[in-house]
Formats: C-alpha cells, structure tokens, sequence
C-alpha cells in the first residue's frame, strides 16, 4: 500500500532523474518569479532598423526581430506558458477526477452513460476540438485558453481516476468507512480520492509537458496567446522570418520548451517509479 | 440482562439472483438469533456458511448483488433493520451498531493516521469541536489499551503493528458507542498471542459499556470462556444453539462434535482431525439435511427429511434428526 502522500515527492526527488527534472522546473520557477525585477521590460525598445544582434553582454541571448531582449522575452514568456499549462492541467484533473469519481463509485448506468461519453470524447482529436473553439475567438483572452485546454483534457484522467476507484472500492477500508455509517461524499473525498492521489499525480504531471506543447504549437499557429504578450510559441513564430540569419531567435524559445517538457516528464516518470511499491 | 432481547432476527434469507453464470443462490436460509444487551454470542461456523453474510446483513451492507429477502426481520429494539430506507440505515451505522473487520491492515486508510480515522468515526453521529474530537479520540485509544495513545493518534495505519491496529480499529468502531459490536473474525490475521489480548480488550469493553457483542468466528477454541451463548452454522443454516457451557459439554449435532474434535489438543498427541468434504456451496443444497452428506451418523431419513428444530431447554436447540430421536 502506499505510504502518506507527502513523501511522494520527496522519494520522487531521490530518483536521479526526478531530481534533475525538479533542479530544471525549480530554475524556471525561479526565474520566472524573479526576473521581472531584474530584467528589462520583455516588450520595451522595439527596433526595427536594428533588427535581431547575436548574444551579446547586454543580451545573453541576443535580441529579436524587434530588437527586444530574448532572455526576457523568455522568462516572462515562462511565466504565461507555466501558468497556463498548470491552470489547464488543475482544470482538467478537477474534472477528470470528478468524473472518474462518481462513475467508479456510483457505477451502474451512470458509470456506463459517462464512460461512454469519455469513448466517445476520446475518439475524436483534441487538436480538432480546440481549433474550432479557438475560431470563436479574434484574440482569445487567456482565461478562455487555460478552458479550452484543460476541458479537452481530462477524458483520460477520469478514466484512470475510475479504475482506482473500482480496485479501492474492494478493499476493506472502503467497507469499514461505510460500517461507520459515512456518507458516499464523505467516503470519496476522504477514502477514495486521497489513495488515488498517488496515480493522478503522475498523470497530472505528465499532462503538464502535454499542454505546454499544446500551447506552444497553438500560440506558433497565432491562435494561442496573442502578441505582444510573449510565450514560448509565438515567440518561436516571430522568429520564421529571420531564423536563417538570426537562428537563436528559434533556438532560445525552442530550448525552453524543449527542456520544460522534458523536466516535467523526468519528474512524472520519477513519480511514478517512486509510487511503484516494489520499487522501494 | 433486560429480557427483551436488543437484537431479534427472524428467518433471516439472504439471496444472490440467478446470473448468466449459475441460478439463484440463498446462502443464508431462515436465521433465527437473538442478542441481549452485556451478552456475547458467539456465530460460529466454516467458510461459506454464511456468518460473514448473516453479521453484514446487520448493518444492510449484504453485498451487490445479494438481497436481504422480504420476510427476514431483523428488530433493534423496536426497529426493523430490513424496513429502513438507507438515511436511516446509515444513522444505525456506527452509532448503535458498530463492526470490527477481520483485517486491520486493509480496514484503515493508508493514508490518513489514526487519528484523523477516528475522529472522523467521532464526529460521523455528533457534531464536535476538533480538539474535543481529539480528546475523546485519545481517551477512547487508551480505553482499547494502545499503550501510547498520543503516539497511537499520530500514526498511520502502516506504522503501527498488526495487534495495535485492531486495538484502532477496535476503538474506531466504539467511537459512535454502539449498543451491539460485531466482531467479524477480529483475530484471525493475528499472532496467537495478541489473538488473546484483543479478544480479552474486547470482553472487557462489553462488560465496561454493557454493550452486546456478536463474536463471528470459525475457531470454537477462542469462543470458550468468552461468549455467553454460542451459534453454530452450517451451510446458511444455524444448525444448533447452546449456552457456551452446554455446548462444550454436551453437543448435541453432529457437524457440533465434528468441529469440538477438529480443535487441536496438545493431550493428545494424534494427527489433526479433519470433517470429510467441504461445505456444499448453496447451489448444491438438497432435501433433508444439509450436513447429511459429511455426516458420520447420519440417519436413513436425513437424506430426504428436513430435520426439525428441537428443543433443547433454557432456549437451547438443535436441529437434527438424531436429537429428535433422544429427547423422545
């Protein structure tokens, strides 16, 4: 059986490569709470006759086609894809659990009426789905993407959350809980949800990477978030016209990305080998 | 003891319907029990007889897709257990009847500690303040005999040793203070020697609160001593009901003798003795007797003759053919 939850992490934090991940997200984290403060404003000084300069002293990473710093645009860049993935991924594991919850535990042609719509949602393409919700909107505001992305998002949490649901329902502290005279609400949000919390972590985790990608190709598109406020995407958008000349304009947004996606999924990976009993 | 009994089951019928997979199936089939407050009885019986079944149905916990039949009753006092609609079933839930399951590493949450386990049992049937929620919680950790109740309440399940996590368990279910505790095989995944000790924790609560205890078990050596009167079931049936003392003396049914000489005794330096065969699952259930096939004395008409119930005096009865024979 697992342990308190709380050690999650920090059996997590002892594998190598969860601790690499953590090291990584923790920088960004970090810079992206401070550099701010010490950063020149990301949309300052745009100028077009001086156009993109290599990295330079004043510009670690160079500047872009406007001549605004990248490492900047970066960081703050950071700071809204971080933000938006995270949003989307609590949204989508709010639901996702609910769901999975209440069709794993009230099972019967509820279980089946909501198990068949998640079949249904799962088959067709979430891209699909968040194009044409996307074409609503001229300049979508950001609340409207962290929606779109985390109500596309969580048939497959709900999904695992049921599954858990039916292995816990079986085991005898679910049948003491109701010997007590618990009521249903009760036995899910203190028996049930809290043993399942291990596995939802993981996917949690790992539907992080998914929507910062999501994001970043929406926001390449033009369809994510709007310029001039920078992501990730957009930023790697801006910089098709120049990127022959100015490779780094490509290469810093890429890089970020890159090494964002692949620290959350260290740590997922991380997570789940510590949540794995016989790896202990 | 009052003479209304606290609890009165009549013809107690749990059915499974007919599936795909096999017909109906009734592996409890007309239970008769009564339970008086400060009295322990002890159900005894082997795997399948329906013991387990006969203590959840209690507490209309009978699992899916198994119904308690419409004839059975089953009075709490003056309630009908088997009428209730399942707002008021939960409200007898843990508060007048509270269960102790047989596995303790599996009957807690992992990952809650015991205390916040037991206050939640607390303050499931009355509203609390926290820390008077914890108080009681502790008192009530010492009352069951955890020697650290402080530490007891700060532990989780898996910290604890398997005896002390009965003793929680123990405590969890006395936390609504029940008028009846069913014990469901409380020390059959324990050493032998903490078997004692809980079973002796449990005694002491009952005779402390005035509580009834429904001690279900398939181990007749720990009834001895402790249960007042004992059941014995066989294939969804109670087949014979003694005083304890009478029981060990003089049993009457034959399936009664087989398990008294299934306990291993250290006098006696023989191989185990075993009863031949298993108990018939409820599919296989036929006229007559149902513990005729495995029966060494059994009569020709046990084979076709439901045998009846005979009285045994002081309430005591036995249902057998071979004691109908007797007590002519």
């Amino acid at each position: 059986m697992i342990g308190p939850l709380l050690d999650l992490p920090r059996r997590a934090f002892r594998i190598p490569s969860g601790r690499t991940g953590l090291v990584i997200l923790g920088l960004f984290a970090a810079s992206a709470l401070v550099g701010p403060m010490v950063l020149p404003p990301p949309s300052a000084m745009p100028d077009v006759v001086a156009g993109a300069t290599p990295p330079s002293r004043a510009h670690p990473f160079g500047t872009d086609h406007l001549n605004r710093d990248m490492l900047s645009r970066v960081v703050s860049g950071g700071r809204i894809s971080l933000t938006v993935a995270l949003l989307a991924m609590l949204v989508s594991v709010t639901v996702g659990s609910a769901v999975g919850l209440v069709a794993g535990y009230a099972g019967g042609w509820i279980d089946a009426i909501l198990m068949r719509v998640v079949d249904a949602a799962l088959a067709i393409p979430r891209l699909f789905v968040i194009l044409l919700l996307l074409v609503v909107w001229e300049r979508i505001p950001l609340v409207a993407l962290i929606l779109v992305l985390g109500t596309t998002g969580w048939f497959a949490t709900s999904r695992l959350v049921r599954g858990e649901v039916l292995r816990l329902r079986a085991e005898g502290f679910i049948s003491a809980a109701r010997a007590l005279g618990a009521r249903p609400a009760r036995i899910i949000a203190r028996h049930l949800l809290p043993n399942a919390a291990g596995p939802l972590l993981v996917a949690a985790t790992l539907g992080v990477g998914e929507v910062i990608l999501l994001e970043a190709g929406l926001s390449f598109l033009g369809l994510g978030i709007q310029a001039p406020t920078p992501s990730w995407g957009g930023m790697v958008l801006d910089a098709r016209p120049v990127m022959v000349t100015a490779p780094w304009t490509a290469l810093v947004p890429g890089a970020a990305i890159v090494l964002t996606v692949l620290a959350v999924n260290l740590v997922g990976e991380a997570l789940q080998t510590a949540l794995d009993p016989r790896g202990r | 003891m009052s003479r209304e009994p606290l609890l009165r089951v009549r013809r107690l019928t749990i059915r499974f319907p007919a599936t795909r997979n096999g017909p109906e199936a009734i592996p409890v089939s007309g239970v008769d029990l009564e339970i008086h407050r400060g009295e322990t009885l002890a159900l005894v019986g082997e795997s399948g007889s329906g013991k387990s079944l006969t203590g959840l149905s209690l507490l209309g916990l009978v699992p899916h897709p198994g119904q308690v039949d419409a004839v059975s009753q089953l009075f709490l006092d003056e309630q009908d257990i088997n009428t209730l609609k399942p707002e008021q079933l939960r409200a007898i839930r843990g508060r007048r009847i509270g269960m102790v399951f047989q596995d303790p590493a599996t009957s807690l949450t992992p990952v809650l500690t015991v205390g916040s386990q037991l206050r939640e049992a607390i303050t499931a049937h009355r509203a609390m303040k926290k820390t008077d929620a914890r108080a009681r919680a502790e008192s009530l950790l010492s009352e069951v005999g955890m020697p650290d109740p402080t530490a007891g309440y700060e532990a989780y399940p898996h910290e604890l040793s398997g005896g002390l996590r009965q003793r929680a368990m123990i405590a969890i279910a006395l936390a609504g203070e029940p008028d009846l505790l069913i014990a469901d095989e409380p020390t059959s995944a324990l050493d032998v020697t903490v078997q004692a000790q809980i079973l002796e924790t449990i005694d002491r609560l009952r005779a402390e609160r005035g509580m009834a205890v429904l001690l279900i078990t398939h181990d007749l050596g720990i009834v001895a001593g402790r249960a007042d009167r004992v059941a014995v079931m066989y294939a969804g049936q109670i087949v014979e009901l003694r005083r304890t003392a009478d029981l060990f003396r003089q049993p009457s049914h034959p399936y009664t003798r087989a398990l008294l000489h299934a306990i291993p005794r250290l006098d006696r330096a023989a191989e185990l003795v075993t009863i031949p065969g298993i108990v018939p699952s409820p599919a296989d259930w036929r006229m007559g007797c149902r513990f005729q096939p495995r029966c060494a004395e059994a009569l020709p008409r046990c084979a076709t003759e439901t045998p009846p119930v005979v009285p045994l005096g002081n309430g005591e009865w036995s249902r057998c053919w071979l004691a109908q024979e007797k007590s002519r």
